[in-house]
């Protein structure tokens, strides 16, 4: 069996484990975590991304159009496309990590059909 | 000839981020026929009932999404005349003729971009290449489906679903312009006047595509297969499951169009629908209107809400 590593995710302070034959969001998945926001799993929809501020990993390809190379190069990755080699201390941040954080309601999630380009354009955060 | 003017949706053009993976999936797990690659690189896929030479282009880049979508018109005439129409309408942009052969076996293409920031394109030649159906000629005496079917098997790649922001400038063209009916709609807003949700068809089918209102420009929500029975849709459940396919939702109903559905991803986060049912549509069939409150069935009939991945996960 591959080696477990411990991902610790600093926006709650969860702890999971993950193996370095598993992707981040795979392994909180099946340990029914709810720490990253869960999207397309396959590193298209940008909703997973973290920033990586501990550890070691190997990564696969990400779509350009929800992670640049100026973010990547900051650490900033896909948690559905990143292995563990090294226990990880992550965050979430991607287009669903406020609402994970806040459990936003209802109102405010119809909403964002209406909401201008500027309020809520998903992958301007820094 | 009662339906002319555009056929329907007649390819969608992909973008993936591996090609190798994207064909397992599209190939082995769903179960179209690939049917042509060119120099570039590009894979061209058909669903098995399409008569047409494809309906799928894949194509390996560095970011998910759709690049186009083509629409089969019923002459070249048409082609003509409809180019000319989206000229002069001033709803359209990054209008372009592409050569006849740019993709296999079709003939030119008239492309141009929607308000909605999406690529679209009308064509009026494509090679039939038949369904293998035929058993005294390709099209003679044919047994009702071929021997050869693996995988899910949808008989044919249905519709896409795309979210950009302008969708009153993309519904204005697409039914002044194109000649689609509104078959259904969703209302919300503080006076439940503003469109979010626009689901438009030019044949007998409920929707030939749908478009939401969100912030973004050009984005694609899913492309849809169609299934013959509910059946179906659980037995495609299945495949996606002994497959390791990433769910997204389903199997459930929507509401809207009343199809029974179930979305999935493809290697590089492209949402993926199969579905069966729907009803009947006609041009003097009265629009449907889904108020904002009533959201949620509308979406996902069974679950009755919506789900955050519905609005925000999309590539
Ligand atoms: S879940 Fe879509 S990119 Fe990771
Ligand atoms: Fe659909």
């Amino acid at each position: 069996m591959t080696q477990e590593h411990i991902v610790v995710l600093a926006n709650t302070g969860e702890t999971f484990r993950c193996s370095a034959g598993e992707s981040v969001l795979a392994a909180m998945e099946r340990v029914r975590r709810k720490g990253i926001p869960v999207g397309c799993r396959n590193g298209g929809c940008g909703v997973c991304k973290v920033e990586v501020i501990e550890g070691q990993f190997t990564r696969r390809k990400m779509s350009r159009a929800v992670v640049t190379a100026e973010e990547e190069a900051r650490g900033r990755v896909l948690a559905c496309k990143i292995h563990p080699q090294s226990n990880l201390r992550i965050q979430a941040v991607g287009k669903m990590a406020r609402t994970v954080e806040a459990q936003q309601d209802r109102t405010s999630f119809v909403s964002g059909f209406m909401a201008t380009p500027a309020a809520s354009q998903p992958d301007t955060e820094t | 000839m009662a339906l002319t003017g555009v056929l329907r949706p007649g390819h969608v053009a992909l973008r993936v981020l591996e090609m190798e993976p994207a064909l397992k999936h599209y190939v082995d797990v769903l179960g179209l026929a690939e049917v042509a690659r060119d120099k570039a690189g590009r894979v061209f896929l058909k669903a098995w009932d399409e008569h047409d030479h494809h309906s799928v282009v894949l194509r390996e880049a560095d970011e998910a999404g759709m690049d186009y979508m083509g629409w089969r018109v019923d002459s070249p005439a048409t082609l003509k005349k409809l180019a000319a129409d989206i000229e002069t309408s001033g709803l359209a942009s990054d209008m372009a003729w592409i050569p006849a052969g740019e993709h296999p076996a079709t003939g030119e293409r008239f492309r141009f971009t929607i308000a909605t920031g999406h690529a679209m394109e009308l064509f009026a030649e494509k090679d039939k290449v038949g369904n293998d159906c035929g058993t005294d000629g390709p099209d003679t005496n044919p047994n009702p489906w071929p021997d050869n079917l693996h995988g899910i098997a949808p008989s044919r790649f249905d519709h896409c679903l795309l979210y950009g922001d302008d969708l009153d400038g993309a519904v204005k063209l697409f039914r002044d312009v194109l000649g689609f009916s509104l078959a259904e709609q969703i209302l919300a807003g503080p006076d439940g006047n503003l469109m979010i949700g626009a689901f438009l068809t030019c044949s007998n089918k409920p929707h030939d595509i749908a478009l939401i209102r969100q912030p973004v420009k050009g984005k694609f929500h899913h492309a849809s297969f169609i299934l013959g029975s509910w059946e179906q849709v659980l037995k495609a459940g299945d495949i996606l499951s002994r497959n390791k396919v990433s769910l997204d939702i389903g199997p459930t109903r929507h509401g809207i169009t009343r199809g029974e559905t179930i979305y999935f991803f493809d290697p590089s986060g492209n949402r993926n629908e199969v579905f069966s049912g729907g009803y009947i549509h006609y041009p003097d069939k009265p629009t449907i209107t889904w108020t904002e409150q009533e959201i949620g069935p509308a979406i996902f009939y069974h679950d009755r809400k919506l789900n955050e991945r519905f609005l925000q996960v999309f590539t």
